[in-house]
């Protein structure tokens, strides 16, 4: 179905593609993180056991969420990369990698400060932190792996291997607080039923979600971009991208 | 508006320094990630140029050698 | 999807299947071992085991952590120390737990806690680390009073 697509043309199409959908992602990424914020801390009621410390909840939940979120798509660019050989897939496992791993370490930090005066300390090794710390692991794993060999194919190879096999990581971190007796509690809003949480309070939480969302998408899209025309570095496209894009910026650093 | 003024909202019900250190820490590491992204393109762009360049002139000293 | 793609498909998806039930099986192994927790009525009359039979009680002296709810009206603290005791139970039988130290913020009667301590007496633990735990569910305090009766206590220091 792809061989008819121009090689040369596939990768340039996909770089456009990015900067098209970059603005859209980062005005709405910017918009409900803003909202969602603004609401959760201020707006939104507090809780009835824990008082104004459960707003950490409008970051907590959002990037451990995502953080899974985010492994899982990475997975599976890693297995489409590996099974039919898209470049593009490939190269988008890292232009992911790094944002995951700052959503997962946001995960635990929150957590921590949110555990330390609720439950009475700052870390517990309990099923689901540290399946989540394992999670981190991976992510740094997949990004070692990434950069560890010469050969960039190799890398790119080694890392999607690490970044499919822990994915199975990703079901063991959702299913802890049901597999375990974890002091962390059970899901609130992903699960099969009616979220356990009051609709004044879920606004703010879904906006945030949505708007953590929206900034992993526009990262993924630059930083994807810039995977591609370093993998094409020696294609004519990239050549003339690179010389237009420098000049200007000479340009407009001249004008000044 | 759940907080009656400003000091309450900063005080977050004693919690303040729990909920406003991570509201830090997670916009300062979003910023630190976006800033990061950001400038990866110039990054990019002038690695790619300097490798042209280092490539270009290896040609040029491999055809001067030929001659 | 040629044969190839098939292959390779097939490879990774057999590989994660194996590591998957490698680490499952792993998992279900420690859950079954290393899981020293008791409930208060395991403490006291050993804990069910899976073909029916009752187990072994915990020793005297034995590290365990213990989970349970706090006895209303059990707690009593020490007006010179931190020193804290109170009781905890699940089903019925109650266990008393003796700390010094802060409580967190969620400590209160009513509220589930988990412990962590040496098991001193047949029915007294002496915990150096007691954490609260708390259910997934958020609401305003206003709807918690009105659904369970619940009235929203600051925590006191």
């Amino acid at each position: 179905m792809w061989k008819w697509l121009h090689p040369y043309a596939k990768a340039e199409v996909a770089y456009q593609l990015c900067y098209k959908l970059l603005p859209y992602f980062s005005w709405l990424s910017v918009i409900t993180l803003a909202v969602g914020s603004v609401w959760g801390l201020a707006f939104a009621p507090a809780d009835y056991q824990q008082g104004d410390s459960f707003r950490i909840i409008y970051f907590h939940v959002p990037t451990a969420i995502l953080s899974m979120g985010a492994y899982t798509s990475m997975a599976i660019c890693a297995l489409i990369g590996m099974v039919w050989q898209i470049r593009n897939a490939e190269l988008a496992v890292y232009a992911i990698a790094p944002v995951g791993a700052v959503y997962t370490f946001l995960a635990l930090v929150t957590g921590a400060i949110w555990g330390k005066p609720m439950w009475g300390a700052w870390w517990v090794w309990d099923a689901r932190l540290t399946s989540e710390l394992i999670l981190l692991f991976l992510y740094l794993g997949v990004i070692a792996l990434y950069n560890a060999f010469e050969d960039r194919r190799t890398g790119a190879r080694a890392a999607s291997i690490l970044a499919i096999v822990g994915v199975i990581n990703v079901p063991i971190i959702h299913y802890s607080v049901e597999w375990w007796n974890t002091l962390h509690q059970g899901a609130t809003i992903t699960k099969f039923a009616k979220p356990s949480i009051s609709t004044d309070m879920l606004w703010p939480l879904l906006l945030t979600i949505a708007g953590f969302m929206f900034v992993l998408a526009a990262l993924t899209c630059l930083r994807l971009a810039n995977q591609i025309i370093l993998n094409d570095a020696r294609r004519p496209w990239v050549k003339a991208l690179v010389e237009r894009e420098l000049s200007s910026v000479s340009m407009s650093k001249a004008s000044k | 508006m759940q907080f009656n003024s400003l000091s309450d909202f900063i005080a977050m019900g004693d919690y303040g320094a729990y909920v406003w250190s991570s509201v830090a820490i997670v916009f300062g590491a979003l910023a630190w990630i976006v800033v990061d992204s950001v400038m990866l393109k110039s990054k990019t762009l002038k690695a790619i140029k300097q490798e042209q360049e280092r490539a270009e002139k290896i040609r040029q000293a491999k055809q001067q050698n030929s001659v | 999807m040629n044969p190839r793609r098939k292959k390779r498909l097939f490879i990774i998806l057999s590989s994660i299947g194996f590591i998957g039930a490698a680490v499952g099986f792993m998992l279900y192994a420690l859950q079954q071992n290393i899981d020293l927790f008791y409930t208060p009525s395991e403490v006291l009359q050993g804990k069910q085991l899976s073909n029916g039979k009752v187990g072994e009680k915990p020793q005297i002296g034995q590290r365990l952590r213990i989970g349970g709810m706090v006895v209303d009206g059990s707690v009593v603290r020490s007006d010179k120390s931190l020193d804290v005791e109170f009781q905890v139970t699940d089903t019925g039988p109650k266990v008393t737990i003796k700390y010094t130290g802060i409580l967190p913020d969620l400590f209160r009667e009513g509220q589930g806690i988990v412990a962590q301590g040496v098991l001193i007496a047949a029915d007294v633990v002496e915990a150096s680390e007691v954490l609260a735990k708390h259910d997934e569910e958020y609401m305003p305090p206003e709807l918690a009073e009105k659904l369970k009766g619940i009235k929203h206590v600051k925590p006191e220091y």
